[in-house]
């Protein structure tokens, strides 16, 4: 039943368009096409997938391109705006209207935010957000959700820092309002004061009734840990040069960092990583960044199979 | 006594009284009324209120809004009463409630808000998340309002 309520034929443009339940079953069919995420199931030899990159993506694009070709479908697309008409004037609307009259689902990125939900309002076809601008990225949001319940085998309970810039990347708007569907025990934000999440953000937590605490150095929290998630703070987010010289030390993971972590501590990041977490914690046991990775495929994989509501022919 | 005099009553149209003091010109922006439209509008502000202490009027002839286009006018002056007018006489008198859907009458802030982009066929649309304190956003960008975000964007709006 879930199913048909959550998935079948449905937009994805927020986390918060979903609940437990929707997000319980795309997890086990997920576990389920991990074991496909190799191989090729064809069940939706039928279907055309629109990939609408007017952004550059690495995993996302190519993560949703793998799943759609695993399930024995098809992709078009497209990135950046050079490659289509979009640089001779064309709208974003005339844009999604025909690759909604070739496609059977759409997945859009974009540097403006909003542009999942409007291309959702203007297609008969299932849009899939794959980031807009600082808003949403509710795919990645599932997938970081994923690899925590699949890793640690529960969400509830668990006590989750997230280390970097809180205020403008999408990633973590997303994770702290997929978080808000679960329980976990407390939620540390570690930035510096000006990089704190926005207070629409927050609003989310405090309604939700979860506990949370701004933090501004790591040290203070990291043996209580169970799950770290890193982002980048980007050099340009900082209106003086002087001040991000000084703080970026503190946001950056190195194996000294984690010496009193606790054993089971596992450390995520969305991904492109450039210097926040240094090659050498790779190779601790804590590092699951690059599985977090991995399971993109068989994730979308599941998104795509119940949104076209094929699940009934997954063995 | 000298309020009559000021405006005298009108035949055909409305009439938004207890607006707090000094809000009516933002009331009129709000409406999309510049004066332009060659519509009969008088105005009146900082006059005494039994109820506000000093209050804006604005009456404006030969023009009769909807309910959903007066609805907005809560958001900046949510103590408003609507006179509705037919040949002098009231026919209608209500107050303005905060509606939960405001569709193309604000204008959102954020610039990388996909309803700043030129040339795209869409309407701004905010849905309303709280009513006291009120509070809007902005349901493409998220992006969050209060009253005085919302006065502050008439302003900036303001040509």
């Amino acid at each position: 039943m879930s199913m048909e309520r959550c998935w079948h034929g449905r937009d994805v443009i927020s986390i918060l368009d979903f609940d437990r339940e929707c997000l319980e079953t795309l997890f086990n069919l997920t576990l389920v096409m991990e074991k496909y995420s190799r191989s090729r199931l064809n069940i939706l030899e039928d279907k055309v997938l629109a990939l609408a990159f007017f952004e550059p993506s690495t995993r996302t694009r190519l993560s949703f391109e793998t799943a759609m070709k695993r399930l024995g479908g098809m992709t078009i697309g497209f990135t950046g705006e050079e490659a289509i008409s979009v640089s001779k004037g064309e709208s974003i609307a005339d844009t999604v209207r025909m690759l909604d009259s070739y496609a059977d689902a759409i997945v859009i990125r974009h540097s403006l935010e909003g542009v999942a939900k409007y291309a959702a309002e203007i297609a008969n076809n299932p849009v899939i957000n794959a980031g807009d601008g600082t808003q949403n990225h509710p795919t990645q949001a599932m997938l970081d959700l994923y690899t925590i319940w699949r890793e640690l085998g529960e969400i509830d309970g668990i006590c989750i820092g997230i280390l970097g810039d809180l205020k403008y990347a999408r990633t973590v708007k997303s994770l702290i309002e997929g978080l808000t569907l679960f329980k976990p025990s407390k939620i540390y934000l570690i930035s510096p004061p000006a990089l704190r999440p926005r207070k629409e953000v927050l609003a989310v937590l405090d309604k939700a009734g979860l506990k949370y605490e701004h933090v501004e150095n790591i040290e203070e929290v990291i043996r209580e840990l169970d799950v770290l998630y890193v982002v980048r703070i980007q050099k340009e987010r900082f209106p003086d040069v002087v001040e991000y010289e000084r703080v970026k030390g503190s946001y950056r993971i190195t194996v000294d960092t984690l010496k009193n972590a606790k054993d089971t501590l596992i450390i995520l990041h969305p991904l492109p990583r450039v210097d926040e977490i240094d090659p050498q914690v790779d190779n601790t046991k804590y590092a699951r960044y690059f599985k977090q990775a991995a399971y993109g495929v068989p994730l979308r994989m599941a998104l795509l199979t119940l949104i076209f509501g094929r699940e009934d022919k997954v063995k | 006594m000298e309020k009559e005099l000021i405006i005298r009553k009108i035949r055909d149209g409305i009439v938004i009284d207890h607006i707090p003091a000094g809000r009516a010109l933002t009331v009129l922006k709000l409406l999309g009324i510049t004066g332009k439209e060659g519509l009969r509008v008088a105005l009146v502000m900082n006059v005494e209120s039994r109820k506000l202490g000093l209050k804006d009027i604005i009456k404006i002839e030969g023009r009769e809004l909807s309910k959903d286009e007066l609805s907005i006018i809560a958001l900046v002056a949510p103590t408003a009463t609507i006179n509705i007018i037919r040949n002098y006489e009231v026919v209608q008198k209500f107050k303005v409630e905060i509606p939960d859907v405001i569709e193309g009458a604000l204008k959102c802030i954020n610039s990388k808000c996909i309803t700043n982009k030129p040339r795209e066929p869409i309407k701004t649309r905010f849905i309303t998340i709280s009513k006291d304190p009120l509070m809007i956003k902005c349901d493409y960008c998220g992006t969050v309002y209060t009253a005085q975000d919302i006065e502050n964007m008439l302003l900036r709006s303001r040509e």
